[in-house]
């Protein structure tokens, strides 16, 4: 059964998760959780507060580490690397709330995540030539933030942060790449925009994305998955879900 | 928080030649022999304070006990004098001779094992520089491998000030305890108590201080310099961004602690002695605050901030020396409240608009005087109100 999973896994999946277990003093965030994530999907995570969705990012990404299972990325088991192996492995991660270098310019922000010169001697060494300068311009305008480039990223709307930290990752170009509830605190027009901008940047891309808001869920996902205390409750496509009583239950029960 | 670039894009190299020149003409012209010396005293400080700016100022690592560091560098070379100064036909009167006075003092009767490879010059100036970088990178990996970081760092290094005092104080026989390595005389014969040695030295340190001030400025230009930024306000996105975050914080470790060494080492040879004095909290306090003084994001203005609190400190305590130490941490205080960003802070704000808008009517049309790495910021509009707004979060923030 293992063997089976495992060749299922290396050869559909960029992303399997397997018994995957991470227990806080005894309390179980997450609790024997398998996920399969395939190729070019955009797979999006919903579930009531507490329900392990950001936990679940955080051991993919390495901040938190499992207690039991595995995390498998095209083969490698991530669950052994440091956060950086796993960065380097492929898997891009943007925060909850917006996280980036308020200090510095935008241009600067993009220009730290461009995957060159990431050891001490390569940052020493570093050139911004002109590869550097045009990939940067080039994610800039993809983000809407191409005539701000030289304005420090402290004096960006909530909203244009937001996209910032999605150009820091897109400039890594990651093959899965990890959105943690990209539209919060968005204005209606921004997340317009982001949805289109998701749209666009998973062509070449898995995503696996966590969001409270049904309608932009609806918009991007191919398939939801719905955690409930740490667990799959439900899976599939937005109208299986939304149908399913285990997740009406959840959702209006409680 | 817009200053933070532009400290680094204002290192223009004429500030620089500036201090170069006032360092390398100015001074050894206008002073005689015994104030230029304790200006050459001075300055070794000015080594610690400038490795202060790159760990504490950008990369956001609080040290409290950068004179560990100047201690291992100046104990390194006053090893080497002291066994030059103890040959056999110097210390004919010793129960032991050819050994240094203070171990014949505590009936020591051979060489201990490690003062051997300080007979040779060549060891010694390889150790002043490898011995504290080897002891920063033990302790940066033990430290930041693990995350440990903030006051939690400040508090061990402070710790490990306090016991390495301790340890040369108690190990008399083999270090000189509380007195330290004294008596020191020549360097492969060259008297260095003489006036012109005194001279040479000066010159020798002022060279070393611009070498290591080139040098930092190299790195702050550099993406690490913009990274060590990037770090100390969001050290998780720097590390998924890829970086592995406890390297670069090893590596900018070092580099102030192989700054503090060369400083320390200048010290024993212009002053001509090595304490524990030199090596424990207080002194260690006193480099934050000769940093925080002259500007913990400028490099020059570490240079600046120690010439003047320790101009300040010469002429306070002779007239009241019981109060030094009140006025110093008043200092600190008055400096952390009102000008966080220090001397260079204030001539950023004050001096430097009136001297380009009297530069602007000089001659307009100016060139540019240095030429640049494709920089897509260009020369900011200053808001001196932000500036003092953002202060006091800012420096709060320096702590974490």
């Amino acid at each position: 059964m293992l063997e089976t999973n495992k060749s299922i896994a290396q050869k559909d999946f960029v992303l399997s998760i397997e018994g995957l277990t991470v227990s806080f003093d005894g309390f179980k965030a997450v609790n024997n959780l398998s996920l399969y994530v395939e190729e070019q999907e955009i797979r999006v995570i919903i579930g009531p507060n507490g329900a392990g969705k950001t936990t679940v990012l955080d051991l993919i990404c390495g901040r938190t580490k499992a207690t039991e299972g595995s995390i498998k990325f095209k083969g490698t088991e991530l669950t052994r690397l440091n956060e950086h192996q796993i960065v380097h492995a492929g898997v891009g991660r943007k925060f909850q709330n917006p996280s980036i270098y308020e200090d510095l310019s935008v241009f600067e922000n993009l220009e730290l995540s461009f995957p060159r010169g990431r050891n001490v001697w390569g940052a020493l060494t570093f050139r911004r030539d002109a590869k550097v300068v045009a990939k940067v311009k080039e994610i800039a305008d993809m983000i809407f933030l191409g005539d701000k480039l030289d304005m420090n990223a402290d004096l960006l709307s909530h909203g244009q942060k937001q996209w910032l930290e999605i150009g820091m990752l897109l400039i890594q170009d990651p093959e899965l790449l990890m959105l943690d509830e990209p539209v919060a605190g968005m204005s209606v027009s921004e997340r317009k925009q982001t949805a289109e901008l998701l749209q666009r940047i998973t062509k070449d891309r898995s995503v696996l994305v966590i969001e409270h808001d049904m309608q932009f869920v609806a918009d991007i996902a191919d398939r939801v998955t719905v955690l409930h205390q740490g667990q799959v409750l439900s899976e599939g496509s937005m109208e299986r879900v939304q149908s399913d009583p285990k997740v009406i239950e959840v959702y209006l029960g409680h | 928080m817009t200053k933070i670039k532009d400290f680094i894009g204002r290192y223009q190299l004429s500030h620089l030649l500036i201090l170069a020149a006032l360092l390398l003409v100015v001074m050894p012209l206008a002073m005689d022999i015994f104030r230029l010396n304790l200006v050459g005293k001075y300055l070794t400080y000015a080594f610690v304070a400038l490795g202060l700016v790159l760990c504490w100022g950008y990369g956001g690592i609080l040290s409290l006990g950068q004179g560990v560091f100047f201690g291992l560098g100046g104990y390194c070379m006053a090893m080497f004098l002291k066994l030059e100064a103890s040959s056999p036909e110097h210390t004919a009167i010793q129960s032991t001779p050819g050994i240094p006075d203070f171990m014949d003092w505590n009936q020591l009767t051979a060489l201990p094992w490690f003062w051997e490879p300080f007979h040779s010059f060549g060891f010694t100036l390889l150790a002043v520089v490898i011995v504290p970088a080897l002891f920063a990178f033990i302790i940066g990996v033990a430290m930041f491998k693990r995350r440990v970081s903030g006051v939690y760092f400040a508090i061990i290094t402070q710790a490990i000030a306090a016991i390495l005092t301790i340890l040369i104080i108690g190990q008399q026989g083999y270090t000189g305890g509380v007195n330290g390595i004294t008596d020191l005389r020549t360097l492969h014969g060259w008297d260095i108590r003489t006036d012109s040695a005194k001279y040479i030295l000066y010159f020798i340190n002022a060279f070393l201080l611009i070498g290591c001030l080139f040098a930092a400025r190299y790195i702050i230009k550099s993406k690490l310099g913009r990274l060590l930024v990037a770090m100390r306000e969001r050290e998780d996105r720097v590390r998924f961004s890829g970086y592995d975050v406890s390297s670069f914080k090893i590596f900018i470790y070092c580099i102030a602690a192989v700054f503090s060494a060369i400083g320390g080492a200048m010290f024993t040879l212009q002053v001509g002695f090595m304490s524990p004095s030199f090596v424990g909290i207080v002194p260690s306090i006193e480099m934050v605050i000769f940093c925080a003084v002259g500007g913990r994001l400028s490099i020059l203005g570490a240079v600046y901030g120690t010439l003047l609190v320790n101009w300040a400190k010469t002429s306070f305590s002779e007239s009241f020396p019981e109060l030094w130490l009140f006025a110093m941490g008043a200092l600190f205080i008055g400096v952390v409240m009102a000008f966080p960003n220090g001397l260079a802070g204030l001539y950023q704000s004050y001096v430097e608009p009136r001297l380009q808008r009297f530069k602007k009517t000089a001659e307009p049309l100016a060139p540019e005087s240095e030429t640049e790495v494709l920089t897509p910021e260009e020369i900011k509009p200053k808001q001196h109100a932000k500036d003092t707004e953002s202060a006091a979060g800012e420096y709060s923030h320096a702590g974490n």
